[in-house]
């Protein structure tokens, strides 16, 4: 907590205590909570926008906590010193007419072996991914290939349900070896163990030796970075795959018969720290924009670390216009408030002269209609803060209604509650009592108490 | 009798749109303990005037006001509260109970701004003084739910709740009937009889005759101020629970 929500829930407390323990605190609570009751519906209505206020902030905040999770999440599962490049497909010059049989794109053994030379990468895992069918017998997989190193197994910190991943031997012996991601697994295999089986991908037949748990998707949100769902993947090493399909890969789907020559469609490097990560990321950009390279922009890098500053300044921004959203909601409150109390002070202007007669002071008289508006606000605050919290707890129910579709997008963010948030908006809410409450107060304690008196 | 109150030349003026208005125009006035004084004259007269300014809920333009050996007239806001809760009880024509509270609370109400602790001693005296009005069966009823006279009568409880030397009384039977009317005043009478000082501003002669002393006024200045002798009351029924009226000594 910082010092600004320990000064107002310190005061709030020390309000409290005196509002407890004192005659005239104890008497204008009781008074406040009975006006509150006999004017239930105008309590209501002028409560509204405090209740309004407050629990927009809880349930904003909340969603904001649970982006910001949900990224960090994202970034971790990426590897927050990982720099991830890929292949891209140019899209095709308008200029020439002449249209490629075999498009040449992408990442090359090259490029890898210039990589190898930057310092402060300790770890380049490329792959190779391309779709191909996969089959066992008379059961037909649209699997994804992805041909790689055994790094990769660390790179991403795959979790194996049995057998292994790819090792170096596979890898250089080429040896026909796969491991099957948790969906291909089960298409596969619904029945039989698939440890040890074969699998026919493309022309040449593979042991399956390993199968990995499921494994989360990471989010489409970085970029060009799109969201890759592994359970659906077949893992084989990289040199089987140079060896059986060779560099040109054929892929068939219905109708249609497309080819491809990329050399590696993915590079994941693996910074030695952090602190270096966004350096090499920028080195290895000025090597990769070289045009004798690659003339066309058909690469691609991501730094999931990007993605953090990303996340601090949407933070932000999510603060910022959540503090404009509040103050005006509070604002429009506090008129209201403000509003109702005028109301209600010309209305007791009797009850004023009274209390003045029977030897009420100035400060006494505006201290109980202060204690009122404070209540008041103070309850509109405590509705919205709990309106707020269970919305954050009901969102994942209310998400599973039918209709819930309409509004809520595939994907969003879950709501986390954001416990600073309900100090703040609480302790926001009877400031706001103090603030729009003074006026109404003070306009009861300098009333002439022998007009007030007077007053029908 | 020592004095409880002394007026002297007391000049009040004010201005109604613009209009200035000479309410009160050296009026001299001598209270001592133990009076009961009725304070009568047509509307206009400045009896209103002088009863707020007694009630320290006016200050007076010109002229000395001494309650209870304090000069009051340059007194602040805050000061003249403090007299209020301390030295003076109220009794309005409209009763002015809050509709809020019970019975006892707004017996209660001076003590809270006299800044006594409320428990249970202050609590037993509420009750006390509800019972010596006559309202021990009403403790937690609200003032709509009681008739005029009760209502009157919670009024004259809460006025006795702080030990006032000095009670003000604005017509107290003004809008209650001639029975009732009697019985508020036998009550205002026996506390007065028990030793209670006791200004009334009233109109009706048969009621300014319940008091000791009349003071008329007219366009602002005393016109007379003459003593009078009230019909002898039935003072039958138990005797008043002096240690509620009086302080203890």
């Amino acid at each position: 907590m910082d010092i600004f929500s320990i000064t107002l829930v310190s005061s709030l407390v020390i309000l409290l205590v005196f509002l407890a323990t004192t005659d005239k605190g104890r008497r204008g609570l009781q008074l406040a909570l009975r006006s509150l009751w006999l004017h239930k519906l105008r309590s209501f209505l002028s409560m509204l926008g405090i209740i309004i206020g407050t629990s927009a902030v809880i349930i904003l905040m909340a969603f904001g906590e649970g982006s910001e999770r949900d990224v960090l999440e994202d970034i971790k599962r990426l590897g927050t010193t990982n720099i991830i490049i890929r292949s891209v497909k140019p899209t095709d010059d308008a200029n020439t007419n002449r249209r490629q049989m075999v498009a040449t794109y992408g990442l090359t053994y090259q490029d890898l072996e210039i990589l190898k030379t930057i310092p402060s990468i300790t770890r380049l895992v490329p792959m190779r991914i391309f779709p191909q069918e996969t089959r066992r017998g008379a059961r037909a997989h649209n699997s994804r290939v992805v041909a790689t190193v055994p790094r990769y197994a660390e790179v991403n910190e795959l979790t194996l349900l049995d057998g292994r991943f790819i090792v170096e031997e596979d890898d250089e012996r080429m040896n026909n070896v796969c491991v099957l991601g948790l969906e291909t697994a089960k298409t596969l295999f619904p029945f039989e163990e698939a440890l040890g089986s074969s699998v026919k991908l493309g022309e040449f037949v593979y042991v399956v030796v390993g199968l990995l748990a499921e494994r989360m998707p990471t989010g489409g949100t970085g970029g060009s970075q799109a969201a890759e769902d592994f359970n659906q993947d077949i893992y084989i090493p990289l040199q089987t795959a140079r060896g059986r399909f060779g560099e040109r890969i054929t892929m068939r789907a219905a109708g249609s018969r497309s080819a491809e020559k990329v050399d590696m469609h993915q590079i994941t490097v693996t910074i030695e720290d952090v602190d270096k990560v966004r350096p090499t990321g920028e080195i290895v950009r000025a090597i990769l924009s070289d045009p004798e390279r690659h003339p066309r922009q058909d690469w691609a890098l991501t730094v999931p670390l990007d993605r953090l500053e990303l996340v601090e300044r949407t933070k932000a921004n999510i603060r910022q216009s959540l503090g404009i959203y509040a103050s005006i909601s509070l604002l429009v409150g506090g008129i209201g408030i403000m509003n109702v109390m005028l109301a209600t002070v010309t209305e007791r202007t009797r009850e004023v002269g009274i209390r003045r007669a029977l030897g009420a002071r100035r400060s006494d008289i505006t201290f109980q209609f202060l204690i009122e508006t404070m209540v008041q606000t103070g309850i509109g605050g405590l509705l919205g803060v709990g309106f707020g919290v269970s919305y954050v707890f009901a969102h994942a129910a209310l998400k599973a209604l039918p209709m819930a579709a309409m509004l809520f997008q595939d994907g969003s963010p879950s709501p986390i509650l954001h416990l600073p948030s309900i100090t703040w908006s609480l302790s926001t809410a009877v400031g706001v009592g103090v603030i729009f409450g003074i006026y109404p107060a003070l306009r009861a304690a300098y009333m002439d108490p022998i007009e007030a008196l007077r007053h029908v | 009798m020592p004095e409880v109150l002394r007026i002297e030349n007391l000049h009040k003026r004010y201005s109604v749109e613009s209009t200035a208005v000479h309410a009160l125009k050296g009026v001299n006035l001598v209270v001592h303990q133990g009076d009961f004084v009725a304070l009568m004259g047509p509307s206009g007269s400045g009896k209103s005037t002088l009863l707020n300014v007694l009630g320290c809920l006016d200050r007076p333009t010109e002229g000395s006001y001494h309650l209870g050996g304090e000069d009051v007239s340059k007194m602040t806001d805050d000061q003249l509260s403090s007299i209020r809760s301390r030295y003076l009880g109220f009794i309005f024509q409209q009763y002015n109970l809050l509709p809020q509270y019970t019975v006892v609370e707004n017996i209660e109400i001076p003590l809270i701004y006299q800044g006594v602790r409320l428990n249970a001693d202050s609590r037993d005296r509420c009750i006390g003084l509800a019972e010596l009005v006559g309202l021990g069966q009403r403790l937690d009823h609200r003032p709509m739910q009681l008739s005029g006279g009760q209502q009157q009568r919670v009024a004259i409880a809460r006025s006795l709740v702080n030990r006032p030397q000095l009670i003000l009384a604005d017509e107290p039977t003004g809008n209650l009937d001639t029975k009732t009317s009697h019985e508020i005043m036998v009550m205002l009478s026996r506390l007065n009889a028990s030793g209670k000082t006791i200004v009334m501003v009233t109109h009706e002669n048969d009621i300014a005759s319940w008091s000791r002393r009349i003071v008329r006024m007219r366009d602002g200045e005393v016109e007379s101020d003459l003593p009078n002798t009230p019909e002898p009351i039935d003072f039958s029924g138990p005797p008043l629970p002096m240690h509620l009226l009086e302080e203890a000594a």
